[in-house]
């Protein structure tokens, strides 16, 4: 299937890879190194700033939902970055400041992960628009959970101290080099201390660019109703949504 | 058997061999997170010297604690005491003196590579320096051969890894042109696919067998998806040139990736009987990589870079054409930062090239690392000093799939001029043909390079 003459554009539209449009047979030219050190910057900051939390506090507020906020063992950005089996423990002074927020159907819960440019541009309108469908299914929520040096099994921390049957944790992804705003979610029910990760179901790449904040909204609901039918989630709600057990959870 | 050493009046002991290996490492933040790391600087000196007075021979009549295990039993039926004569007499630290010796040259060290079990050899490199890691790898030439060959003195390969997010065949396609334009894919051209299914691994396979076919490329194909798949993509007929594995050192760290020794024999069986490779040629490729077995919680207790050296065991039963270690792929809680991802780039290519293998390094990091490119520009440099077989690169040293930065074909063609290193001799001749890197020549734009490619109907 030859196409003749295409053109750099067309090129383009096939793949974001780094190609070499110019001479050849030389050094990388300068405005290519230096777009590539931009690029790099940019995902350095993405996994090393600290969520701002009290802008995150104000957005929530304006949504009209109640928040709280806790930080995993890890503490700060190096320790996260290095010691993943501390920023999955919830400390239990933090646990505390939970108390009396349920029981509750699901626990949302956002986390900084390995973005915060990720959290700060899609992080609070997903946990709105997913809050809003959640609600109008009659389901109870408690308030949303910011926490910080956040890994996925933090999540399941959270919601046994709230006492949810389920548990939404939003995070930011590991940055590319292209995108450092994709947003992950990692969806548990029926959470337990040592929740295996085939347990799971995950939605990834929740940016403008990839799967819009509605969209990933929709699809996480449809998630959440699923699993509470079936009582469990991960590989084996999977395999019933594929054989088609549960209607209408496609 | 403990072990133990005095130091100014105080005494370090350490309760078994296993430990005094972990507690030798060099400092790095995967034995930090699994709680076998020196408590410091002091303790891990004191580690060192303590290892240098231990005997080779104390490594064959301890398993540390990983009995029962398919890889401790490979390791032990593999060991060839006729081979390991010359240097039985040695503890490691005179046999890192020995390594080291200008009499001791590249073939003597070939001959004892099946004499070593792989925890000698990551002893021994835990009190080397990167520079004795860099004297030692240079004198050893580990050949290969499939269309092209493989790690001949003062040559250095590539693979082209024209990774596609979908896997879109001109995608790919034209990711694997902007780099043969360059030079890079002698080793191999290897795709690794997003998904893992049967008919994307056939495509992806057909897609990089027309390029070759009808550039006349002297080199191979790989698609790297799971043993399984390639087995039943050659059953289909299918145009499989390398079968890819990743593999690690414990039998639990294998059966994370889904295979065992016996899968493993099966493909390599598969493989050879294609008849693809010249007679006695070398159809397997795999990776490896500091951390694995520990992120699969099956490290058994034993630092990183042991368990690594581990898998060069699984690797080298199989007579492989390409083997590398993905150094920096695993992220800063195993490599924290430049530092520790250089010196394990030398450690996996040194340990590697010592126990036989055609040793590689995918020279790459991860954006949650304290890495930059300027890391990966030292690590090449001294790894091509190191004489390593091959290096990974793609477009622009940024990999669009797997989301991490390796080398670019720019950098090939960096080391390639300043330090002297032509690629494998089949495909400096077909580089020579079309003028590639030569001056003046003017070569096919990419637009027009990917039109004349007829490629398979998606």
């Amino acid at each position: 299937m030859s196409d003749g003459a295409l053109t750099p554009a067309a090129i383009r539209a096939l793949t974001e890879a780094r190609l070499t449009f110019g001479a050849r047979g030389r050094a990388l030219e300068t405005a290519r190194t230096l777009d590539f050190a931009l690029d790099h910057a940019r995902a350095r900051e993405a996994v090393l700033a600290d969520v701002d939390i009290a802008a995150l506090q104000a957005a929530l507020d304006r949504a009209g939902l109640a928040h709280r906020a806790v930080t995993s063992a890890a503490g700060d950005r190096q320790t996260f970055v290095q010691r993943p089996d501390l920023g999955r423990q919830l400390p239990e002074a933090d646990a505390a400041t939970l108390a009396g927020t349920g029981p509750v159907d699901v626990a949302l819960v956002l986390g900084d992960g390995l973005s915060a440019t990720a959290v700060a541009l899609n992080g609070v309108a997903f946990v709105a628009a997913l809050a809003d469908r959640l609600a109008a299914q009659g389901l109870s929520l408690g308030p949303v959970v910011l926490a910080r040096q956040a890994r996925v099994a933090l999540g399941d921390k959270i919601a046994l101290a709230m006492g949810a049957g389920t548990v939404v944790m939003a995070l930011g992804e590991r940055p590319g080099l292209s995108a450092a705003d994709s947003l992950g979610v990692y969806i548990t029910h029926a959470p337990r201390p040592d929740t295996p990760d085939s347990a799971r179901n995950c939605l990834s790449n929740i940016r403008e660019a990839g799967t819009p904040v509605p969209e990933a909204a929709r699809q996480a609901e449809r998630l959440i109703l699923a699993m509470r039918r079936a009582g469990q989630s991960g590989v084996a709600l999977s395999r019933l949504i594929a054989a088609g057990a549960l209607p209408g959870s496609g | 058997m403990s072990y133990r050493t005095d130091i100014q009046g105080t005494r370090y002991v350490f309760p078994d061999l296993k430990t005094l290996l972990a507690r030798a490492s060099p400092a790095r933040s995967g034995d930090a997170l699994a709680g076998v790391a020196a408590d410091g600087p002091l303790e891990r000196i004191a580690a060192q010297r303590c290892l240098a007075d231990v005997p080779l021979t104390d490594f064959l009549d301890d398993v540390m604690q990983v009995e029962g295990d398919a890889v401790t039993g490979l390791i032990l039926a593999q060991h060839d005491p006729a081979a390991f004569a010359p240097v039985r007499s040695l503890t490691v630290g005179a046999f890192r003196d020995w390594l080291l010796d200008p009499a001791t040259d590249g073939g003597t060290l070939g001959r004892l590579a099946f004499g070593l079990t792989p925890e000698m050899v990551a002893a021994v490199s835990k009190i080397m320096r990167a520079q004795d890691l860099i004297a030692v790898a240079a004198k050893i030439e580990v050949v290969t051969r499939f269309r092209s060959t493989i790690g001949l003195r003062g040559r250095l390969s590539t693979r082209n890894q024209p990774n596609h997010p979908t896997d879109d065949s001109r995608g790919i396609a034209v990711a694997a042109l902007d780099g043969l334009l360059m030079g890079a894919g002698d080793a191999v051209i290897g795709v690794n696919p997003a998904t893992d299914t049967l008919p994307d691994y056939i495509r992806i396979c057909e897609v990089l067998d027309a390029i070759r076919i009808q550039l006349d490329i002297p080199t191979q194909h790989c698609c790297l998806g799971h043993v399984t798949t390639a087995l039943a993509a050659m059953e289909a007929g299918a145009p499989v040139d390398l079968v890819f594995q990743s593999v690690a050192g414990s039998e639990k760290a294998n059966a994370g990736f889904g295979v065992t020794l016996g899968l493993l024999d099966e493909a390599w069986e598969a493989a050879r009987a294609l008849g693809r490779a010249p007679a006695d040629g070398n159809v397997m490729y795999f990776e490896t990589g500091q951390g694995a077995a520990l992120s699969a919680d099956a490290h058994h207790g034993m630092d990183q870079q042991t368990m690594e050296t581990r898998a060069y065991a699984v690797a080298r039963r199989y007579r492989p054409l390409l083997v590398n270690t993905v150094v920096g792929f695993i992220g800063p809680e195993y490599l924290a930062d430049g530092k520790q991802i250089i010196r394990a780039g030398l450690e996996d290519h040194f340990c590697g090239k010592l126990l036989g293998l055609p040793m590689g390094v995918d020279v790459c990091y991860t954006n949650h690392s304290w890495a930059d490119q300027e890391d990966m520009d030292l690590l090449l440099v001294s790894l091509a000093a190191a004489g390593v077989s091959f290096v990974i690169t793609v477009p622009g040293a940024d990999d669009i799939m797997l989301n991490y930065q390796s080398l670019a074909f720019h950098d090939a063609q960096f080391i390639r001029e300043t330090l002297g290193r032509p690629p494998a001799p089949e495909f400096e001749a077909w580089m020579d043909r079309h003028g590639i890197g030569a001056p003046g020549v003017n070569l096919p734009a990419l637009a027009a390079a990917l039109g004349q490619l007829r490629l398979p109907a998606a």
